[in-house]
């Protein structure tokens, strides 16, 4: 009894959380411009993408954002990571405080704030400052990841390279950076996946004439509904399902991957939520 | 008490504070070419600090560290000519058996031929031929603590350090690890530095003890001058069972305890004195009443394999008494002691036991 309803329940929630998306996904095959009735099966739209130069222009900037804005942030995201190691206890948790704020916050907030400072320091919207607001949102993702890794480290490793003659630097890269490898590059998928995702920060702080997938999407629909965007939308849940099956499963760890999994699960559903908007 | 020639580390005063806490207060040490020393004490006497500041991970906030009498106090690990084993192995997880031994004489330049050799030859040491390959999570805790030491020895280090190295093992392998440890520092003719809190581990395996409490050396002298003479009655009840009684020197060579006079051989504790007396299990005759110095009843007896350990109420006094004669409960016996099985001890001036002097 208990399971059945528990079964009903679970399928029900499965429904409410995928049945937008799979509607997405159908009607970005159907010939037919209506929503309403099925016309037969088609590719067109998705090849009407690949031709459509503004679409394609927003795609090569929307991969090369998230690749530079994720390298940015995982590389200070970790140097904070290994920064706060050395602090006492009590700053260490102050400063994972204040790290954490930005990811609680409501993107709004942090996308009114950041276009804000813009305007005031009188920079020039465009490509920089996008950059600039994907790194600064990012950097939480890779301390959330690369923290508990550090945590679970055994210190004593780097303190024997130091006993066995080698410089800290090079102890550092040769003997903690590599086992911190799996939660840094969870957090540079994590933060990749974060910057193909977002939408709001971005549509705050871009400038004229520039446009990632996400505010092409928005401007289009403005103008109408196309097809070509049910087939984009589509394309970029898969692209995102795919990374955080990545970062949720870390094939390239060989033990189970710890606590992260909770948060990042959660995230599945917020993402996968978004995607489908 | 320590002979004073081939002083190879040498502690001057050191003095070392967490967030205020004072954990080594003044203390000063050194370690002789070849010497086996073993730090012994209770957890969070400062012995793990104490060798962290030799192998130049803690600074000391006072005092000098001396190499072969040269001040290396501002020297880093790194630089410093000692290798650690540290307790909890730390072997580099995502590199081989043979990549781990490797790592300081990659540092070092070495050849790749003389690597190998190297290798191999440490690796025969510690009786793991043919682990080259292996990674650090396929061995056992005891394998592990083999390659750590490996690790560190290849690079001919003059001292070692051991952090309570078998801490994390099971007692049969613990023994077995004790022998291999004596038998690698004889082959190797290296300085061993030991830390443990086991006495029994100390006295097996030490050329010299140090006895430290709470940040203080409370006495340093071979296994046998720590197990028959101790210098106080800290050190008395750390080593082994001890009957620790308060007595009155009334002359030399003369003790009361619990109202009867000892004949004992101590001399130079003054007349009349309050002094610690300290007799081990091992050393208290049990005889019929009457025919020893005071009389007392059996109250407990347990059968320890080899000998007999039984508890006499003597007086008020409950001593423990070894013997392989049997007594049983509530036996009237006669207690006595060989005037040189008699410890005198002088009774610590404050209570937390403060450093005994040592003098050099
Ligand atoms: N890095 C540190 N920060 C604060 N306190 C420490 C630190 N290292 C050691 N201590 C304190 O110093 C004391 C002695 O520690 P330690 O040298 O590790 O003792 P032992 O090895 O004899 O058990 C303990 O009370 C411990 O809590
Ligand atoms: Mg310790």
């Amino acid at each position: 009894m208990k399971t059945a309803l528990g079964r009903i329940y679970l399928t029900l929630v499965l429904i409410f959380l995928y049945a937008p998306i799979a509607t997405l996904m159908i009607l970005s095959f159907n010939s037919s411009k209506s929503r309403a009735h099925w016309g037969g099966f088609t590719l067109d739209w998705y090849l009407g993408l690949f031709s459509n130069e503004e679409i394609m222009d927003a795609f090569r900037t929307t991969i090369f954002l998230a690749f530079l804005s994720a390298l940015i942030a995982t590389v200070l995201g970790t140097a904070a990571c290994t920064g706060m190691q050395f602090m006492k206890r009590r700053d260490r948790s102050i400063i994972m405080g204040i790290t954490n704020i930005p990811m609680l916050n409501a993107d709004i907030v942090t996308g009114v704030s950041l276009m804000l400072l813009f305007l005031a320091a009188r920079v020039s919207m465009g490509f920089t400052t996008v950059l600039f607001s994907h790194i600064t949102f990012n950097i939480p993702y890779v301390i959330l990841s690369v923290m508990p890794r550090y945590r679970e480290l055994n210190r004593s490793t780097y303190e024997a390279a130091l006993d066995l003659g080698a410089e800290p630097l090079y102890a550092f890269f040769t003997v903690v950076l590599p086992d911190l490898m799996g939660a840094i590059l969870s957090g540079f998928l994590m933060s990749f996946t974060m910057s193909l995702d977002d939408f709001i920060i971005t549509h705050f702080t871009q400038g004229p004439g520039f446009d990632t997938l996400s505010t092409k999407i928005y401007s289009e629909v403005k103008k109408g509904i196309n097809p070509e965007i049910y087939a984009l939308s589509t394309i970029m849940f898969l692209v995102v399902l795919l990374l955080l099956f990545f970062v949720n499963y870390k094939p390239w760890v060989k033990k189970p991957a710890g606590k992260i999994i909770v948060t990042t699960k959660t995230q599945v559903v917020v993402t996968s939520g978004k995607g489908g908007s | 008490m320590q002979l004073q020639n081939n002083k190879l580390i040498d502690l001057q005063h050191i003095t070392k504070s967490f967030d205020g806490n004072m954990v080594l207060d003044d203390l000063c040490l050194y370690i002789r070419e070849n010497e086996f020393l073993t730090l012994l004490g209770p957890s969070g006497c400062g012995k793990t600090t104490t060798l962290r500041i030799i192998g130049g991970f803690e600074t000391p906030d006072k005092g000098q560290v001396l190499f072969e009498g040269r001040d290396i106090s501002d020297l880093p690990p790194n630089k410093r000519e000692v290798n650690t084993v540290f307790q909890k192995y730390a072997l580099f997880p995502h590199m081989t058996i043979a990549e781990n031994i490797a790592f300081g004489l990659k540092i070092r330049k070495k050849s790749a031929s003389y690597i190998k050799d190297k290798i191999k030859y440490a690796l025969k040491l510690v009786n793991l031929d043919g682990f080259e390959n292996r990674m650090p999570d396929s061995l056992s805790g005891g394998q592990q603590q083999r390659i750590a030491i490996a690790r560190a020895i290849v690079n001919e280090p003059k001292i070692l350090l051991l952090d309570e190295p078998l801490g994390a093992l099971d007692l049969k392998l613990r023994q077995d690890m004790q022998y291999e440890l004596i038998r690698l520092k004889n082959e190797l003719g290296i300085t061993f530095i030991y830390v443990t809190h086991d006495q029994e581990e100390a006295l097996t395996m030490s050329d010299t003890i140090v006895v430290m409490n709470q940040g203080y050396i409370q006495q340093i002298g071979t296994p046998e001058s720590i197990y028959n003479e101790p210098e106080n009655a800290f050190v008395a009840d750390f080593i082994g069972d001890s009957n620790i009684i308060e007595g009155i020197m009334i002359k030399d060579e003369l003790v009361e305890i619990l109202g009867a006079k000892f004949v004992c051989v101590d001399k130079g504790f003054g007349e009349n004195n309050p002094v610690d007396v300290v007799i081990r299990p091992e050393d208290i005759d049990l005889l019929k009443p009457e025919e020893g110095t005071i009389d007392g009843i059996v109250t407990d007896t347990i059968f320890k394999g080899v000998h007999y350990e039984m508890c006499v109420m003597a007086r008020g006094f409950e001593f423990v008494v070894h013997s392989t004669d049997y007594f049983p409960v509530d036996t009237r016996v006669g207690i006595r002691v060989d005037p040189f099985d008699i410890q005198i001890m002088h009774k610590p001036e404050s209570e937390d036991e403060k450093a005994v002097e040592i003098d050099e």
